[in-house]
């Protein structure tokens, strides 16, 4: 210590510079970025599983290709499922910011209720697969798809279980500061999925059956 | 320092080192990786040596209990030195670079070879000799479909004559490597990679898998023979003469693990035996067989043009050979 | 037996008595060791009543300090499994020569090696990189805890229930033979049916959650949380590598994850990602495996930077040179790590262009790794250098580091990797700059910041000899696997021919055991400096003459780590402030806000264990059951709205008064 000089350039002669704040000082909370990057991460996953499929998708090993099982009419009327009921999330987003949390209730339970039928198009496509011997056991081609169309199904379900755990919030806590915050999270999570889900429709659906 | 006397102790080492079958091969072009080894060094060393010895000075220099050196507590930053500093590496990576571009290209392992040895031009006309070679567990399989013969854990070549290696595997990765020949390239089942190289020298070479695999894997090594044209003629004779036929059914058995295995020879080999291994068709009912899958049929031969296994393909079109023919 | 009838089968799974490796006696050895150890450690805090005492201040504590600690004596302990593997296979490959296939059968030397390396990466490197960044960043940065403080707690406990199930394939059942990795076809249904690659990829499964939360929550920290003032270019470098190192881990975890779930999915679910069979594609794996694999050892190495830029400008007594070029070459680091990836199989036949591509742009990273190296030796240049502990560490890493990083290079051109690939130079070059870069570094750390932690400094003499048999050791350990690489030995063998080669391995081998007595002196180390620490004690908070805001509060810091948020001006934010006679102050506290303990992290982390288990052995039953245990306690405790909770001023006030009263008792 005894070597330090005690002018510093640019430190001039204007008042004593404050070293601490005698505020309680809260920082901002990082929760929503934190929810932001978590989405990145998982966003990756899927890069993966689509990476993935662009290896394998041609690999039909002799068994069904994507335009002999895959069904478009079936599809559309999924996609159009889940596209609404982000619609009618951003719906009860909405009405949470004008805190109005009956109507607010109603639009996250016709979400719940679009994607509750999303999963189960989805489910009965795969039963159907599985019924005529295209399972994901049968090649490279049906692995990858299962595995990223049901990766995809699979993070809606966990939407739908945190949605429901959500509701049961909201209806005991009402519309507090941390459940506002932790829809806002929920609704990000909502559209990420409707976003990969454009990519999976595209991606594999659209590319593997139109010619 | 100690750290000084363990540099010391490595350069010594390394010289030792130098006896060694990286650093004084037989093979033309581990003769150019040697060499090229030496360069990259030795280009690194001139930035690496000042660096060990800076830091040691520096840190003997500017000691705490040396009050007669330059006290500058508040001195951190010098544009000049920074433009140094960054300087000084990017140069040695652009040298390195443009070496690196230069010599992947010219060491490519699929690329035909250009030269026999070091001003030694290839002889017009020169056909390079095939060898057909499978990773199994846990031991080599050679096919040499010219000479119609096979043989497990020996391989022979004529010196001075350039070698086409075709090289898969049977069910996990390998890597096939003959340090005094060439680098090494990975045996992968399902894909073919390939190899060509020369043997400059008469004698006896070791060859391994590089790549471990599995319970067997230390065992899982052959001798090379460089030998004359009439030796290769003998040794052909001699497993023509000693061996048994290499059938479907012979590969099978042959493909079953098993350690340490002796040198076998094969008088015969079935004819499209290499490639039924490669499209994982020796047994054409097989659910995996690529032919059945999705590969129109065609001629099966042992020699020439092979067609690409149906798996090499999007992302492992990596692992596939851009220049195949 | 026990598998005999269904219901057996539904509760055990494919868990037999024979899975239990009576028959190997070395294992039924080190089992019986380590059970008189833990019997004697368990009673030992059953009989001193320390159950409740660790509960309620360790195991259930948000305080990211006591995390960080946790984690650095979780990597230690692990330290020693790793390194017992080491000296295993250094006296394997020193005996068993021609006629003598040593004291090790392959399918034991296998499962050797590859834990090794999954625990010396996994369970030993990432928890004490974690750890410091745990303990070290928020104070650095003035902040009171991370964003996530359960998210913290919860993180560490799946890094512990990954580092069990490691544990715990020693003694039940089998680790994997397929090395570090488990490159597939090897590591597939048919090749390795048993256990081994199930506990390997469950342990990196639960472990790696918890490595990529724990990134998340100090990437948003470092975002978020900084003390008013600090603005980027004002972060100390130790934070500013921590932020490249958690962007690294966020976005190459997901890529593990992924491979891994696919992996499993072809050995659980039968589809074909990397089989041999039906188009799958084993090469696939190695591609994504790697796209992972290099940047983790940059998020292992960058942090090692920061230890260095700190610890080199601490005693040097001068500010880090060239801060600005310091932060950039981080910043390019961490993009480079990204395209580099297929460096590791050149071999595998791409093409010459890709394959220069990426030889080129391995070798672009060494032009800001250079740069580095150049900034530390400035910094030391025209300074004062003190060689403490830390600072020792240090010029042995420069001096290290550089061969390593030397070696890496000539790695990088491909026609040489072709000869050098998967020999033991390779091996030599990474252990050459993950002990001579990261563990060096770590160990710098741990010297360095030891008295922050806990109020004492650990004793000089035996971490010296402790640095001597370390960086003797290592020179004895590696040099040697260098030269047999040039004489074209591979990786992976247990057993040679050749008896030429067995000077150098047992060269090798007595470089391990110098290294094995340097770990003996940290043991040492730790037991003498606890005995004398009242002798050690700092009592002053920044026992080195410290630059960064961690050493301007007491050793060890109050819970809530700054009285007052300070404010910062430059980045060497409290040199500055002692420049400037920093007054400290002494009153006018007020309430702190501050997160409360949970226990849910570690259940969430033992479920996770028992559901990782119960699906490497097949017991359907208990997956389910712990799965949907683990479901409803993570919802359960999202109805806990009661996470905080206001420290009084009074209490603050006793705090700040107890240290005024030290810090005028040792003036």
């Amino acid at each position: 210590m005894s070597e330090i000089s005690t002018t510093l350039p640019g430190s001039g002669p204007a008042k004593p510079l404050a070293f601490y704040d005698t505020a309680e000082h809260h920082p901002v909370n990082g929760t929503l970025l934190g929810f932001w990057v978590y989405l990145m991460s998982d966003c990756l996953v899927f890069a993966c599983l689509f990476a993935a499929y662009g290896v394998l998708g041609r690999e039909y090993a002799g068994g069904p290709t994507a335009q002999e099982v895959l069904e478009l009419p079936a599809v559309a009327v999924n996609t159009t499922l889940l596209l609404l009921s982000s619609i009618t999330y951003g719906f009860a987003v909405l009405a949470m910011q004008r805190n109005r949390q009956n109507p607010m209730l109603v639009w996250l339970v016709i979400t719940g209720l679009l994607g509750a039928g999303f999963i189960t198009l989805e489910l009965r496509e795969f039963a159907h697969l599985i019924s005529i011997g295209a399972g994901p056991q049968r090649s490279a081609f049906l692995s990858s798809f299962f595995t990223l169309v049901g990766t995809h199904g699979l993070h809606v379900t966990c939407g739908l279980i945190w949605l429901v755990v959500l509701i049961t919030q909201v209806l005991r806590k009402g519309l507090i500061t941390a459940n506002k915050r932790r829809l806002l999270c929920l609704s990000m999570f909502w559209h990420f999925l409707d976003v990969v889900w454009v990519g999976v429709f595209s991606f594999v659906y659209l590319m593997g059956v139109l010619p | 320092m100690k750290a000084f006397r363990g540099l010391l102790v490595s350069v010594a080492l390394l010289l030792a080192g130098c006896q060694s079958v990286l650093m004084s091969p037989s093979g033309d072009l581990a003769v150019q990786q040697r060499n090229l080894i030496i360069t990259s060094t030795v280009l690194m060393l001139l930035i690496i040596v000042p660096v060990i010895v800076l830091t040691l000075l520096f840190a003997w220099h500017f000691r705490a209990s040396n009050k007669k050196a330059t006290y500058d507590p508040d001195w951190d930053h010098s544009t000049i030195l920074e433009l140094l500093i960054w300087a000084a590496p990017l140069l040695i990576i652009i040298a390195l670079g443009a070496i690196t571009w230069v010599s992947t290209h010219k060491l490519d392992p699929y690329r035909p070879l250009e030269r026999v040895a070091a001003h030694r031009p290839m002889p017009a006309g020169a056909r390079p000799l095939q060898v057909n070679v499978v990773a199994l567990d846990w031991k080599w399989l050679f096919i040499y479909p010219e000479q119609g013969i096979a043989t497990v854990n020996e391989l022979a070549a004529p010196v001075d004559r350039p070698i086409q290696f075709k090289i898969t595997a049977s069910s996990v990765m390998n890597s096939f490597f003959i340090p005094a020949l060439a680098g090494q390239i990975y045996a992968m089942p399902g894909m073919e990679t390939q190899l060509q190289a020369v043997i400059n020298a008469p004698g006896e070479f070791q060859g391994f898998s590089a790549n471990y695999s599995g319970h067997g894997f230390s065992g899982m090594h052959f001798l090379f023979h460089g030998v004359s044209e009439e030796g290769f003629a003998q040794w052909v004779q001699k497993a023509k003469a000693g061996g048994g036929d290499l059938s479907r059914e012979a590969y099978v058995k042959l493909a079953q693990p098993s350690e340490n295995d002796p040198v076998t020879y094969y008088a015969t080999v079935e004819p499209g035996l290499y490639r039924a291994i490669l499209t994982k068709c020796v047994d054409p009912e097989s659910p995996s067989c690529m032919t059945r899958m999705d590969l129109s049929p065609h001629e099966t031969s042992d020699s020439g043009v092979m067609l690409q296994p149906a798996s090499t393909r999007g992302m492992a079109a990596m692992a596939d050979h851009p220049h195949s023919d | 037996m026990l598998a005999q009838t269904d219901l057996a089968k539904l509760i055990f799974g494919r868990l037999t008595l024979d899975s239990l490796p009576l028959h190997e006696p070395i294992v039924v050895y080190t089992f019986v060791a380590v059970a008189i150890g833990g019997i004697a450690l368990l009673g030992a805090i059953t009989y001193f009543r320390l159950w409740g005492y660790l509960w309620r201040e360790w195991f259930t504590s948000i305080d990211h300090k006591k995390i960080g600690i946790m984690y650095m004596i979780l990597g230690f302990v692990m330290l020693l499994r790793g390194f017992s593997d080491a000296i295993m296979m250094r006296a394997q490959q020193a005996i068993s020569f021609g006629d003598s296939h040593g004291y090790l059968p392959p399918e034991h030397y296998d499962q050797i090696f590859t834990a090794h390396g999954v625990i010396m990466i996994f369970f030993v490197a990432m928890p004490m990189v974690t750890g410091l960044m745990n303990f070290v960043m928020p104070l650095q940065i003035g902040a009171r805890d991370v964003a996530f403080p359960f998210l913290n707690n919860f993180s560490f406990w799946m890094t512990v229930a990954g580092a069990m199930l490691v544990m715990a394939s020693l003694f039940i059942g089998e680790f994997a033979r397929t090395g570090w990795l488990a490159y597939p076809p090897l590591s597939d249904i048919v090749s390795s049916p048993d256990a081994g690659v199930d506990y390997y990829i469950w342990a990196l499964q639960i472990a790696g959650v918890g490595t990529l939360l724990s990134g998340i929550n100090l990437l948003v920290t470092i975002v978020k949380m900084r003390a008013p003032g600090m603005t980027m270019m004002k972060m100390p470098v130790f934070t500013w590598t921590a932020l490249c190192t958690n962007v690294l881990i966020v976005a190459a975890f997901p890529v593990l994850t992924a491979v891994l779930a696919l992996l499993a999915l072809d050995r659980y679910a039968g589809t074909n990602f990397f089989t041999t069979e039906l188009g799958g594609n084993a090469m696939m794996y190695v591609n994504l495996i790697w796209i992972w694999g290099h940047p983790e050892v940059y998020i292992l190495i960058l942090p090692a930077f920061g230890i260095f830029s700190e610890v080199t400008a601490t005693f040097s007594r001068k500010p880090l040179f060239g801060y600005a070029s310091m932060v950039y070459a981080t910043v390019v680091i961490t993009v480079l790590s990204y395209l580099v990836w297929l460096h590791h199989f050149f071999t595998m036949g791409s093409g010459a262009s890709v394959n220069s591509f990426f030889g080129i742009t391995t070798m672009i990273i060494s032009i800001p790794t250079g740069a580095k190296i150049f900034n530390w030796l400035f910094t030391m240049y025209r300074g004062r250098v003190e060689f403490q502990l830390p600072m020792m560490w240090t010029v042995a890493f420069m001096v290290t580091f550089v061969i390593g990083g030397m070696t890496g290079v000539l790695l990088a051109v491909p026609p040489a990797d072709f000869s050098l690939h998967n020999s033991l130079f390779l091996i030599a070059h990474f252990h050459n700059v993950i002990i001579g870069g990261v563990l060096f570094g770590l160990f710098a750390g741990i010297t360095y910041w030891f008295p922050k932690a806990f109020g004492f400094r650990l004793d000089p003499f035996w971490g010296k000899c402790s640095f001597w048999l370390w960086v003797v050791g290592f020179y004895f350990a590696f040099m040697p696997l260098y030269v047999l690489g040039l004489m074209g030995v591979t990786r992976r063998l247990s057993h040679f021919d050749d008896p030429s080669l067995q000077i150098w391995f047992q060269i090798a081998a007595f470089g391990a055991l110098l290294i094995a007595l340097g770990i003996a002196c940290n043991i040492i180390q730790f037991v003498v400096s606890f005995r004398n620490r009242d002798k050690l004690r700092d009592t002053t908070g920044d026992p080195w003459d410290g630059r960064t805001l961690e050493w301007s509060t007491s050793s060890p810091p109050p819970k809530y780590n700054f009285a007052f948020t300070p404010l910062v001006h430059d980045h060497d934010a409290w040199w500055m402030m002692k420049k400037h006679h920093y007054q400290r102050p002494i009153g006018g506290f007020v309430p702190i806000h501050m997160p409360l303990n949970t226990g849910a992290g570690i259940i969430m982390g033992g479920l996770s264990f028992v559901f990782g288990f119960a699906m490497i052995w097949y017991m359907w039953l208990l997956a389910a059951v712990s799965f949907i245990a683990l479901l409803a306690v993570a919802i359960g405790h999202t109805f806990n709205y009661h996470r905080d909770y206001y420290l009084s001023s009074e209490e603050v006030t006793r705090t700040e008064a107890s240290r005024t009263e030290l810090l005028a008792s040792h003036v």
